[in-house]
């Protein structure tokens, strides 16, 4: 046995700066064991597959109220994701509460106070610094947290408080209070919805049998929504039958979304169909993916719609199988994502950032692939159109327009609600004849005629007939036709101020005159005097150079206020 | 909101694959233009002259437009909004306005928003960023509007300043992580205004997952990320360079083009240069890892042993302070010891008695004179280098099968392939560039990764299969792999017809091997086995890339055979996207091996035991030429120890560091009679040589570098050697006339024509033209041409144009564990330290970064053994003992230590195994049976 040096440790200085220490665990955190196992049982056997992730951020958001930094580099590890992959989507979307190692655990339950525009006009902010002051008071702090939120698609129905996933209508301090104290946060699901057997007793699904045995020829189905100007009912109003067959001319395999990302504020339509009557809008979908030829389906409701997904859900089981699979994904908070290419971002797992045009998505779309995207509403009518034709929908409109427009009205009027009016009613009509008037007490001032980013018109232009296609000479839209009512009592300069608040908040701050000009916008209209020379030059850039739709129309209520609302910017009444 | 853009409101412009794109004419600014396939707006005006602001955009090689920052809008008629030209295809007939009103006022808006939430210029972190440049361009450098609160900055990383106050949210430092590099760590947190660039969950750089690559900086427009080096205290810019030298870069085989930035003659900065290797980018050693050259320990003046000053095999000499072993010598005196003792020596001893390591570290030319010197003036062949310690095994095997034993194709060609292997290599921490190419093949194209490593590494993740198998059972593992492909039929009948010998003696010794048996040796279940040779032999073109895992085994050649088989068997190799290709080490290793740095072979591998060639290269060199084959590097420091050789010259090596066993090899370097050194520091090699001999770093040196890829690249001189430092060539050849040879080289480019004259592979690669063109990939069929990056697409360079099948049979480790010493304990590299640490241990930010020697176990392991990560362990085999801090890793798989060897205060090679893989000759440094125990805290542990 030759010597041995075993045992002997011989210590050579290093050539090194001897000032630091080598690190004990490698470079960022580490994952621990005990959350790795936590968040692989809460997965189970779920796919971990990347378009995921946000199902699984709310799997963790609902289990623990919150995301632990442990939970998310855990989830980042089971998915194979880098950390910054998981963070930057976690920390995108409004309803998932991140919660880095020292920071202090945050209260269960969430109250979340709409701050939107139509809210706003009825106490919002005041409901607000109460409800802030309550778990405090009532020793709830730890239970239970106070924030804002945009629009909840509640608008007939403002104020409105959402305890957990139960929304309180016309809400008060005591109302809320009640419901933490009685624990009843949970969604509640509306009676009278028409479900699977009592859609297929009253006919339905027969036109889908037809159209996919071939009774019905894709040629007549396209050209039946061709013949009856079914338009995007989203906002964009672009036809839904060229778009169909836009799709069906790229090659395959393609795909089909459906939109239910209802959040332009002022909006509650789609929720009121999917609640109702869900299978119509189940049909239509079937019938668009069996045109174009879409194995799979993807509808995407927003997360401030719990009862519409558990509606959903529980209807969509009763579907009968060999249909396209459906996959029903739940947003999470954000605005942007009902811009369609966003709400394929955020389907795909992401952030939800607009995507560049072109591609279209029928060129390129989910999952790079060929993609049918349409609205709930717009589904909602394709039954009846080739049901009941071409006449019985051109038999609607007035002032030379012609079909239905589903109005979510809401603000100054008696009865706030969905209206179903003729396409082309002018906003005088729809108060008197659909809404039973302004309330008591209340005049005609001012009114949106397409949401927050409809633009604003004064009580002088309540007469222009309301459709796609009749409002953009004023700088304004129809958009969702989301028609909120303002009168006499209410500040004009407040409502375009609570306007681009929402948009500064829900830009996904991807470009610059969107990110950095809502901003800026928002930061000059609160100051007294409005630079109008600059806001206009700004909201010009805003149009001219954003990205997608809400930088490009976020200005649309600031320039109506300098151009439609000289008196409201007159020095003197911008002291307060 | 939910918006839908019609086809009408876009033009009706419709995406097609940029690349499948016509040529197109439209107007541009009222001129017919035409834009050749893929070209954006952008590019087609810039290709004209005309200038478009671009913020986000960055028009180099690996960047797509994102068009998020609106800086270059421009008019497109007939369309409702303007277009960001860095990103919009032009289409027939297009008619684009660069100069209309409202593209001029757009791209000014632009920049007045983004100039309100800049700090003013004059203070600003670098006000001559590019955004400052274009500010001034478009005439916008002060803004109308109130500027919001912005972010703090983050001082966390020793390399890097994060100042997010000048960010643009441009998300260009994003695609460079996450889409350049794929290192994956920067992203875009939050959203509307409060979006932020982040690293992991929003947490100081220097305690992210952040490798340093700097590419974030290197994309960033407007100082938000800096070099810290550029900075004062107050985060303001206050370097800039007097001038640029491109050059290369000193470290690993990639060979990654740099730029390096110098003021006041010391290299401050270096960036990543457009090299047809490494596309702009670069890693932490390359870009921060250059300062060692202006380390206090340089040598810089030659240096004697005291007299009187006996050697010990554990002596060591304060480099800081040598004068209690060495004392200065005029270059002169030096020189004259150095060579006379080599002399004596030759002369008491004869040829046999002297031996040489040169560097792999070292140009062409140097290895050229080193091994000519060797031969010629030592009179034997007992010349080697570090490829005897890397890639010997793999050569060996190459040259067997294919009798060449470079790559079949460059690193890049993975972006070719459908299938990539990557057995036994880190390349993320060891080739970090090379493995970005890796990501990108399989982020942006699809390519499916196959990792096979027994540690988990920074790949695996991206990887379909990541096959963790048993240590040491390589060749059960592969052997599996050709059972499944043979037994399957899945191999290429035609190809193996045409190009190969020996398969019928691979099919019958294979099956023995069947997936289902060998899933208990390999640890690897037979049904992922057979998946894994399923994808590898039916895919369209799949490549093998490996390291040191295959090779520095006892069975390395074995490792390598199977490989070769593999890609023979199938046809992977000799297409775009196929190949072999073992990556290389050492940023010359390929070149050194090439000039013939390698005991049994003249440059370009020719055999020194083969008369005619022999003939040939004693009337080139004109001198008698030992035939026999010389000793490699463990041959020659067992030759040491049997008293056979008594003198030895080492340039730019370090065994007293790398090789194994060292306290075997450090003995043998006390117990030489003479021992010339020459190196930049005093290393750990020179604490036992009678003269030491200051060098030239490669920064302060001309010469010719050839990398992984076959690549020869020119590296220029940048700064002057400090002090009396001398180049190397030079002192090569000082010592060869003390030894009678009569050298009068000019200098690198005369010694490249000499090489050129026997050295066929650098057939029409000349010093000018490298001058040139930088880099020429050999072979080269003509001057004009340029060469050829994947060969053998037609059969091989030997007798019979066939490759030759050889079967590896299943051999064990040479030291397996057992009771006494439970472990495995497995050598290599950490991303920031390279090879023993000489220069990197010596380079500030890589110091910084890891700075003390450290262990790596599994989580488990340190639980069952009641440590804590940390905690210091000892680590202790047959041949010694190490204390060290140990860190918990989970990519090491339980029963391992993976200890790196650059760590001269607790040197791994004292622990690993001699034994060597009889072909290759190369040393088990992946394997060796060893135990853990707790040390106890030391005082300075204590007291944190």
């Amino acid at each position: 046995m030759v010597e041995t040096h075993a045992g002997k440790v011989i210590r050579f200085e290093h050539p090194g700066a001897h000032r630091q220490h080598a690190k004990s665990t490698p470079k960022g955190r580490s994952v621990s064991i005990q959350a790795k196992e936590e968040i692989a049982a809460l997965l189970g056997d779920r796919p971990r597959q990347r378009d995921y992730l946000i199902e699984y951020l709310h799997l963790i958001q609902d289990t623990y109220h919150q995301i632990s930094a442990a939970h998310l580099a855990a989830l980042a590890d089971e998915m194979r994701l880098a950390f910054a992959e998981v963070y930057e989507t976690a920390t995108f979307y409004a309803h998932f509460d991140v919660v880095k190692e020292n920071e202090p655990r945050l209260a269960p339950l969430v109250i979340r106070v709409c701050d939107s525009v139509t809210c706003a006009m009825f106490g919002a902010e005041s409901l607000l610094q109460q409800l802030k002051a309550l778990p405090a008071a009532q020793g709830l702090g730890a239970i239970a947290r106070v924030v804002r939120a945009p629009c909840v698609g509640l608008c007939d129905q403002a104020p409105v408080v959402e305890v957990g996933h139960h929304f309180i209508h016309h809400a008060d301090r005591d109302a809320v209070a009640d419901a933490v104290a009685r624990d009843d946060s949970h969604a509640h699901i509306p009676a009278g919805t028409v479900d699977y057997d009592t859609y297929v007793a009253a006919g339905g699904y027969r036109l889908l049998a037809k159209v996919r045995s071939g009774e019905i020829s894709a040629d007549t189905v396209l050209s039946t929504l061709d013949d009856g100007d079914l338009r995007g009912l989203g906002g964009a109003g672009f036809p839904t039958g060229r778009k169909w067959r836009s799709v069906l001319g790229e090659p395959g395999p393609r795909l089909m979304a459906v939109n239910g990302d209802e959040g332009e504020p002022g909006t509650f339509k789609d929720r009121h169909y999917l609640n109702t009557d869900p299978h119509r809008i189940l049909e239509g979908m079937l019938i668009g993916a069996h045109i174009v030829e879409a194995p799979e389906i993807y509808i995407y409701i927003r997360d401030e719609y719990p009862a519409a997904r558990t509606i959903l859900a529980r209807e969509l089981a009763k579907l009968p199988s060999g249909g396209p699979i459906v996959h029903l994904r739940r947003g999470a908070g954000a605005y942007i994502c009902g811009e369609e290419s966003s709400m394929l971002e955020s389907i795909e797992g992401k952030r939800g950032l607009p995507r560049h045009r072109p591609p279209l998505p029928f060129q390129i779309g989910l999952f790079g692939r060929p993609t049918l995207i349409n609205n709930v509403e717009t589904l909602y009518w394709v039954r009846d159109l080739l049901e009941k034709g071409v006449a019985w929908w051109k038999g609607f409109g007035r002032n030379g327009r012609t079909g239905l427009r589903s109005f979510s009205v809401s603000g100054r009027v008696k009865q706030p609600g969905v209206k179903l009016a003729p396409a082309g009613i002018t906003l005088r009509e729809l108060v008197d004849e659909y809404c039973g008037g302004m309330a008591e007490g209340h005049t005609l001032a001012a009114y949106l005629p397409g949401g927050a980013s409809g633009g604003i018109l004064p009580a002088s232009m309540a007469d222009i007939p309301l459709d796609f296609g009749t409002l953009e000479k004023y700088g304004c839209f129809i958009g969702s036709a989301a028609i909120v009512v303002f009168s006499d009592h209410d500040d004009i300069k407040g409502v375009a101020l609570n306007l681009m608040r929402f948009f500064e908040d829900e830009s996904c701050g991807q470009c610059t005159p969107c990110r950095s000009g809502t901003q800026k916008a928002r930061m000059l209209m609160e100051q007294g005097n409005w630079d109008t020379g600059l806001l206009d030059e700004l909201s010009q850039v805003m149009r001219d150079a954003s990205i997608c739709g809400l930088g490009q129309a976020a200005s649309n209520p600031l320039t109506c206020i300098i151009r439609y609302f000289p008196e409201a910017l007159a020095p003197k009444e911008a002291a307060e | 909101m939910s918006t839908t853009t019609t086809p009408a409101e876009q033009g009706g412009a419709h995406a097609t694959a940029a690349h499948t794109m016509p040529e197109v004419v439209f107007e541009l600014d009222g001129a017919q233009v035409v834009a050749r396939p893929g070209e954006t707006l952008w590019e087609v005006a810039r290709r004209v002259g005309t200038t478009i602001p671009h913020l986000c955009h960055r028009p180099q090689p690996g960047y797509r437009p994102d068009g998020n920052c609106r800086a270059c809008m421009v008019e497109i008629a007939g369309e409702r909004v303007l277009a960001p030209s860095c990103k919009r295809p032009p289409t027939v007939g297009m008619k684009v306005r660069t100069q209309s009103e409202r593209a001029v006022k757009a791209r000014a808006m632009v920049m007045e928003l983004l100039v309100a939430d800049q700090p003013a210029r004059a203070t600003s972190h670098d006000p001559t960023s590019a955004f400052w440049g274009w500010a001034e361009a478009v005439g916008v450098t002060e803004s109308r509007f109130p500027s919001a609160q912005r972010w703090t900055h983050d001082p966390s990383h020793p390399a890097m300043r994060v100042n997010l106050d000048a960010c643009i949210q441009c998300n260009l430092c994003v695609r460079a992580c996450r889409e350049v590099q794929v290192n994956d760590v920067i992203g875009m947190a939050y959203r509307n205004a409060d979006a932020k660039i982040v690293f992991d969950f929003d947490d100081p750089m220097g305690e992210s997952t952040c490798v340093a690559c700097g590419e974030c900086v290197q994309a960033c427009p407007t100082g938000a990320l800096m070099p810290a080096a550029y900075l004062d205290a107050g985060e303001t810019r206050v370097v800039w360079p007097d001038r640029k030298v491109d050059s290369l870069c000193p470290y690993c085989g990639v060979g990654c083009q740099v730029t390096y930035e110098v003021k006041d003659e010391k290299v401050v900065y270096a960036t990543g240069r457009n090299g047809p290797a490494n596309h702009n980018r670069l890693c932490v050693k390359g870009r921060f890892g250059f300062d060692y050259i202006h380390h206090p320990h340089r040598l810089t003046r030659p240096l004697v042993r005291l007299p009187n000053t006996p050697k010990h095999a554990e002596d060591q000499v304060d480099p800081a302070n040598p004068w209690t072993h060495f004392r200065e010598a005029s270059w002169d005196e030096a020189l004259d010891l150095a060579g006379a003792g080599l002399a004596r020596i030759r002369a008491a001893h004869g040829p046999k008695a002297l031996a040489g390591f040169g560097s792999a570290k070292g140009s062409n030319e140097e290895a050229y004179m080193f091994q000519k010197l060797v031969r010629t003036g030592f009179g034997s062949n007992n010349v080697d280098h570090c490829t005897r310690l890397c890639h010997a095994s793999s050569v060996a095997a190459l040259m067997e099968g294919l009798n060449s034993g470079a790559v079949t194709a460059p690193f890049a060609a993975a972006l070719d392939a459908e299938v990539i292997i990557v057995i036994g290599a880190n390349p993320a921490v060891n080739h970090p560039v090379a493995a970005s190419f890796f990501k990108n093949a399989v982020k942006e194209r699809g390519a499916k990764l196959i990792v096979i490593d027994p540690r988990r590494q920074e790949l695996s993740r991206h990887a379909l299969y990541d096959l963790a198998f048993k240590p040491g059972s390589d060749v059960a593992l592969l052997n599996a792999l050709l059972h499944t492909i043979i037994e399957e039929g899945l191999t290429d009948e035609q190809y193996i017809a045409g190009y190969t010998d020996g398969y019928e003696a691979l099919r019958e010794r294979i099956k023995e091997f069947p997936p289902e048996e060998m899933e208990a040796v390999c640890g690897i279940p037979a049904q992922t086995l057979r998946e894994v040779a399923r994808l590898y032999a039916r895919s369209r073109a799949s490549i093998i890339f490996w390291g040191m895992g295959i090779s520095q085994h006892v069975h390395g050649t074995d490792n390598a055979r199977c490989l070769i088989a593999l890609a023979l068997i199938t046809g992977q190799v000799g297409r775009p996207g196929t190949g072999l290709h073992p990556l290389r080490g050492q940023n010359n290793v390929q070149g050194a091996s090439d000039a013939g740095l390698i005991p049994m072979v003249y440059p370009d591998y020719q055999s020194v035991k083969t008369p005619e060639i022999r003939q040939k290269f004693e009337s080139f060199w004109n001198t008698a030429l030992d035939p026999v084959t010389g000793l490699t590097v463990v041959e020659i420091m067992n030759a040491v120890h049997a008293g056979q050789i008594k003198g030895m010259y080492i340039e730019g090596e370090n065994p007293a560091m790398s090789d194994p066993d060292l306290s075997h090899a450090r003995e043998a370097l006390a117990s030489l009679e003479h021992l010339v050194v020459q190196d930049l520091f005093l290393t750990e090699t020179a604490f036992h040589a009678d003269v030491v001999l200051p060098a030239s770093a490669f920064a302060e040196k001309s010469g010719t570098f050839t990398n992984t890829d076959r690549r020869v690249q020119l590296a220029r001189p940048v700064i002057k050697p400090p002090g009396d430092a001398r180049q190397d060539w030079w002192i090569i050849q000082q010592i060869a006339q003390r030894l009678g040879l009569g050298w009068n080289y000019s200098g690198p480019s005369d010694v490249f024509a000499e090489m050129a004259q026997v050295m066929p592979s650098l057939a029409n690669i000349t010093w000018e033209r490298l001058e040139r063109e930088g880099a020429v990939t050999y072979p080269v069929d003509a001057p004009d041409k340029p060469g050829n990056e994947i060969i053998f697409y037609s059969g091989f360079p030997t007798e019979s144009g066939r490759a030759k099948i050889v079967p590896a049979k299943v051999l064990p480790p040479d030291e397996v564990p057992d009771d006494d010493y439970p472990m495995v304990l497995s050598t290599g590299r950490v991303l920031e330290h390279w090879h023993t640490g000489a220069m990197t241990r010596r380079a500030g930010v890589l110091d910084a970064i890891e700075p003390e020697a450290v262990a790596f176990m599994s989580p488990r392991d340190l639980w069952r053994a009641k440590l804590n990560p940390g905690d210091t362990i000892r680590i202790e085999t047959r041949r010694g003992a190490v204390e060290t801090k140990v860190r918990s890793d989970r990519d090491v798989p339980q029963g391992m230590v993976f200890m790196p060897f650059c760590y001269a205060e607790a040197a791994a090679n004292l622990l690993t195994n001699p034994a060597l893989d009889p072909y290759g000759m190369i040393p088990e440094f992946k394997f060796c049976a060893a135990r853990i125990a707790p040390v106890m805290a030391s005082v300075e542990t204590a007291a944190k």
